[in-house]
Formats: structure tokens, sequence, C-alpha cells
């Protein structure tokens, strides 16, 4: 058990946890961009470092941005009012379900016989080698994950568009 | 990469020195000194070089403007020695430092003090990867312009945290206008740049860095601003890091005309000055990287110029970009936001994508000699130029030529 | 423990984390962001795999999740634009008060 998992484990854990608690909407998602840069942090830990950035520009750049967007636009009056739990009865419930599911994930993983040789570190994984990997073996899915994005922001601009006629141009 | 004894003294000199000061502790140490050693000196020379561009900016604009600018400040009890007002930037700091640090009661604590310190933070790190030197290259990473963008990305959360923090109407219409700008510029910014990763084939700066060695003649240097494709890469980017960087005409979340001072509005003192710190070290950043990846990084312009130590070249590029941006602060008007906006999705995007592709055609046909090299080139110039005239025509069509109604 | 079981088990419990809060807000946006959460859950699994697997040297564990990566930024850009819309609608951005399919 590495020092620095332990402490990458407990910021990100610390700040997922610390956001869904949260009753202010704007810290909810600034902490939850901390935990996005947390697990940017465990990628590096673990070596794959194209992946760690691709996480920072992803979800600290850009889906960071379009959440706190969000949370301005759908604002209730001009005060930060709380965002109060619904029930103690659904909180209640709700720790049980993830506890439950969290119980059997735990099981499970101590209850398979894990033994992988210890690999020694594994010779990094250049951008190149993954370049090409995504332009050989994976070009079709590179192209579908291509045609997805595309999709996905016309998508997003035709719901939330306002159909009102456009005013004249300027 | 390791040194060359046949290199000139000076383009050693800075690892010499520094080797010297690491031969000075146990070895279990060194590799702490080593890098706490190139952190002082990032942090060192570019804490200077902020200090310096301030008063160059505030004299530039100041001799744009027909007045003098801050002449006046010279050094304590030598009253003879005349400075020309170049120790402005110290007497400056001294003010922020002691100026008194006012919160607002109602802003959110924790953020009004957080977004200063994460956006000097993060500011910064954009440094660690840019090749100042033929040898002096903080960090090698392999994904290193991928790094450089994603050490960008935290300085518009920061903006977002300082302008919500306020608990100000006009820091919140910034830091609204601040994300909007900044997402919108973000894209022509990386897509600029990823033609000349299309074209070397790596995203290391070193590598792009050496990529553009070489003269033709010895006098043309291979630099990526020379070709069709990098000199219409090397102009969006210019417009984007202008925007990322929130400098007129492009500064519209600190419009002081228009939201008194944006999201800067409550700050004081320090944190103020921390602010403007920051903004300046992602001018420097972006155009270092702009510099290493169109203009030839460290690269000497010419052959018979090389005996000038690579480092110096670099620090000459890098203060040919800032006074090049103090210009354009002097002459251009801040856009509208809608301008501003249409001007990053109409026109850079679709631009840049061309451009992209113009790249590959360039890849493609690297074999080209002879005459076939000449119509390599009007073939890629053509393809941007044409876009470039097509839309720019279209986008501002129904806009007669400008009209003088008042003035002669 | 070894390392990849510690890999593991730090997922699981990001996991529960985001279900928990996926469960327990009705803010629509807070259940948008804790689904995120589980889905790097799973992200982190797809490394400490790629790591400590049998095949590091394969870049199977890194390119899957890149593709995740991608396919969760547009599931968060649709979702979000969704919240507007319905936001717009009812004015409201809890669950419970979507409810019925005629806007």
């Amino acid at each position: 058990m590495s020092f620095a998992l332990l402490l990458i484990a407990l910021v990100l854990l610390g700040s997922a946890a610390a956001a869904m608690l949260s009753r202010n909407l704007i810290h909810s998602a600034l902490l939850l961009t901390g935990a996005w840069a947390g697990i940017a942090a465990f990628y590096l830990w673990a070596g794959a470092e194209f992946v760690a950035f691709a996480q920072v520009l992803v979800y600290v750049g850009a889906v960071s941005m379009v959440v706190l967007f969000a949370v301005l636009l759908t604002r209730q009056g001009a005060t930060a009012a709380p965002v109060e739990f619904d029930s103690y009865k659904r909180v209640v419930g709700s720790i049980i379900t993830a506890g439950g599911v969290g119980g059997v994930l735990l099981g499970a993983i101590f209850g398979t016989p894990l033994d992988v040789p210890a690999a020694p570190s594994p010779a990094a994984l250049t951008v190149r080698q993954l370049g090409l990997q995504l332009m050989g073996p994976y070009a079709a899915a590179l192209l579908i994950v291509g045609v997805i994005l595309t999709v996905a922001l016309l998508g997003a601009i035709v719901i939330a568009a306002v159909d009102k006629p456009e005013d004249p141009a300027p | 990469m390791s040194v060359v004894a046949t290199d000139s003294f000076l383009e050693r000199a800075p690892l010499l020195f520094r080797d010297w000061i690491v031969g000075h502790f146990p070895v279990a140490l060194q590799w702490l000194v080593h890098h706490l050693l190139t952190i002082t000196a990032i942090l060192t020379v570019f804490g200077l070089f902020f200090a310096f561009t301030t008063i160059a900016e505030r004299k530039l604009l100041a001799r744009l403007q027909n007045r003098l600018g801050p002449n006046r400040s010279g050094l304590p009890w030598f009253r003879t020695l005349k400075l020309w007002g170049l120790t402005q930037p110290f007497a400056d700091a001294i003010k922020a430092i002691t100026k008194e640090d006012i919160v607002p009661a109602v802003a959110d604590q924790v953020l009004h003090f957080l977004a200063p310190v994460v956006i000097v933070a993060f500011s910064l790190l954009g440094f660690a990867v840019l090749p100042f030197g033929r040898y002096l290259i903080p960090v090698e990473l392999d994904a290193a312009i991928l790094y450089f963008f994603a050490a960008g990305t935290a300085t518009e959360l920061a903006i977002f945290m300082a302008g919500w923090g306020s608990r100000n109407k006009y820091s919140l219409l910034a830091a609204m206008r601040a994300l909007a700008q900044l997402i919108s510029y973000e894209l022509p910014l990386i897509l600029s740049v990823v033609p000349v990763v299309l074209v070397t084939g790596t995203l290391s700066t070193r590598d792009i860095a050496l990529a553009q060695g070489g003269w033709t003649w010895g006098v043309l240097p291979h630099w990526h601003v020379f070709t069709p494709w990098g000199f219409a890469g090397f102009l969006i980017f210019l417009v984007a890091a202008l925007a990322e960087s929130n400098r007129s005409p492009f500064d519209l979340p600190e419009a002081e005309s228009e939201l008194i001072a944006g999201h800067l509005t409550e700050y004081s003192g320090f944190k103020y000055a921390l602010f403007f710190m920051a903004e300046y070290f992602g001018l420097t950043a972006l155009s270092g990287l702009g510099i290493t990846v169109f203009l030839g990084g460290w690269q000497a312009p010419c052959a018979f110029l090389e005996f000038i130590p690579s480092w110096l070249w670099f620090m000459g590029k890098l203060a040919g970009m800032i006074v090049f941006f103090i210009w354009i602060r002097g002459t251009l008007l801040r856009l509208r936001i809608d301008q501003l906006t249409r001007l990053a999705w109409q026109f850079l995007v679709p631009l840049a994508l061309l451009n992209l592709g113009n790249a590959a055609f360039w890849a493609l046909t690297s074999g080209w000699t002879g005459p076939l090299a000449l119509a390599r080139w009007a073939i890629s110039a053509a393809i941007v130029i044409v876009p470039f005239f097509l839309l720019g025509r279209r986008l501002t069509a129904g806009y007669a030529p400008r009209t003088y109604r008042y003035a002669a | 423990m070894s390392m990849l079981q510690a890999c593991l088990v730090l997922s699981s419990l990001l996991f529960c984390v985001g279900l928990a809060g996926a469960l327990a807000r009705s803010n629509t946006i807070l259940v948008l962001l804790g689904i995120e959460l589980m889905l790097n859950a799973a992200n982190l699994n797809f490394i400490a795999f790629w790591r400590y697997g049998p095949h590091p040297g394969a870049g199977t564990g890194v390119i899957f999740v890149l593709f995740a990566i991608a396919v969760a930024a547009a599931e968060a850009a649709v979702g979000l634009a969704l919240v507007i819309a319905v936001h717009r609608h009812r004015k409201s951005v809890r669950l419970q008060d979507a409810n019925s399919l005629k806007g």
C-alpha cells in the first residue's frame, strides 16, 4: 500500500463525499471537479499519463464548465437557496442501498483469488504506441466515438436552444 | 538529453551552474535539489519577466497614446541615479502587499480566498514543459502539449470561483462572460496546434522544437510559421491566445467601462496583484508555446547567428511576442460578447479544421520536389486563403463600408 | 492487500459514494454528477487492471478509458441540456417534478 495512493484516495473520496453532501450546488460542482482532478492524479500515479491529461482536459476543463453553466441557468430566484435533502427516509434508504452494493463489491474483491503475477512496472505506453493502436485496430471505434460526439453536440444544442424567432442581425 | 561538450560555454552555462550547486549536496538529496533549483529558476526568471512586462506595457501603451508613462521611480537613497522609472514594478509590489485586504462580508469566504491561489498556481504549471533552450527543459513529457492545455484549464475555474465567490452582480456577469469566452476559444487554440502535431508526429515540445531546425541556404529557417498551414495556424493561435488570456481586444470579463473590473471588482491589495500576475504568466506561457510550436522554439533564425545561446533566442522571441501583444492592446477596440463568440464559432473553428486538412495534405505530399514543390505550396496556400476570403465575405455581408458622418 | 486490490477497493468506494449521492439527492444536476462519479469509478478499474494485469504492454485498458471519457462527456452535455430544457418548462430542477412526457 503506497503512501501516494492513500493520499489520492483520501482526497478523492473526501471531495466526492463532500460534493454529494453539500447543500450548495456550486460548492458541489467545484468539489466534484476536485474529485475529477483526484482521479486524474490516480491515473498519473498508475502511469497512464495520456489518460490523466485527457481526464483533466475533458472533466476539469469542459464538463465542469457545462455543469456550472447548468447550475447558473437553473437557479431559483436571486439568492443561492440551499438545496435541501428531500427526506430522511430517502437518505437512509440510499445509504443502505449504497452500503449493500459496496459490501457486495468488497466481498467480491476480497473473495476472489487475485494472484496475478505482480508485473514489474510496465514499459510505459508511449503516446506514439497509443496513437498507432487508436488509428489501427481501434480506428472504427474512434470514428464511431467521433460521430457520437458530433450527434451529442448537435442534440444538446437542439434541446437547450430557445425556440423563438432569431432576432435580426446586429 | 546530455550536454555535448562541443557546444559553446554560454550554451552550457546554466546547466554547469546547476550541476555545480547540486554537487555540493549529498547524493541522496541531489534529485530534490535538482528539481528545487529548476523551480526556483523558473519562478525567479518569470517573476522578473512579469515585473518588467508590466512596466514595458505601461510605457509602451503610454507611447502609443502620446504620453510618457511612469518615469519617476528610482532607488531610495540614490536620488541622483535616474532609472527611467524602471523600478516602478517593485514599488507597485510593495504597495500591493501593504494595502488592506478587504473581503466582502457576504462573499463566499473559501472560494474568494481560493480563486487567486488556484489561478497563480495553475498558470505557472504550463512553464514546466516549455523548452527554454537546447538543454533547458524543466520536464520532458511524452504528451507535453496535452499537459500544457490540461494545466491551463484550471484558470477558467478560478475566474469562475472569483466571480461567483464575490457575491457581486458585476463579478458574476464577468464570470459568465469568462466561461463563455474561454470555452469558445479553447477549441480554436487546440485545433491550431493540432496541425503541427500532425506534421511532426509528436506531442513532445522538445521534439517539435528540434523538428524546426535547419536552414535553406543558411538563411531561411524551417520554422512552421513559414509554411502556409503553419502561418494560418499561427494567426489562429494568436487570436485564440489573446482571448484565452483575457487580453484586449478580448478583455470582456474585466471590461472596466461595463463591469467595473469584472471578476476583480471585490479584490484588493495582494490578491488583486495575484490575478494580474496569473494573467501575465498565462500570456507568457502561451507565447512560449506559440514560439515552440510555430516560431522555431530556441532555434536561431540564420545559421551564422547560432553562436548566440539558444536560451537567449527563446527569451528574445518571447519579449517580441509580448511587445506584439501590447501593441495589439494599444490598437484594437474591445469586442461585444456576441461578436466574440461568433468570431470563434463561425470563423476560427471552421478555418482551423480546414487548416488541419491542409496540414494532412502537406504531410502526404512531403515527397514532392522540383516544380511539384511549387504546386504543393500553391495548393496549400489556396486551401487556407480561399476559405478565409469566402468566410470573411459571408460573415461581413451586409455591412456597408464605414461612413464618417461627423468627422472629416 | 495487494496494490490491485487497493485500487479496486478505492474504485468501489467511489462507486458507492456516487450511488448514494445519485439516490439521496433530488436535484437533477446532482443526480447526474453522481452518475458521472460512478462512471469514473468504473474507469479507475480499467486503469487498475491495465496496470496490474497480466498484459500491461497492451494499451487496451487505456484506450477503453479514453473512449469512456469521450462518451461520458457526450452524456454530460446532453444530460445538462435536458436539465435546462426541463427547467424552462417546469421551472424546477427536482426530479419528481419531471414526471410527465408532455411539456
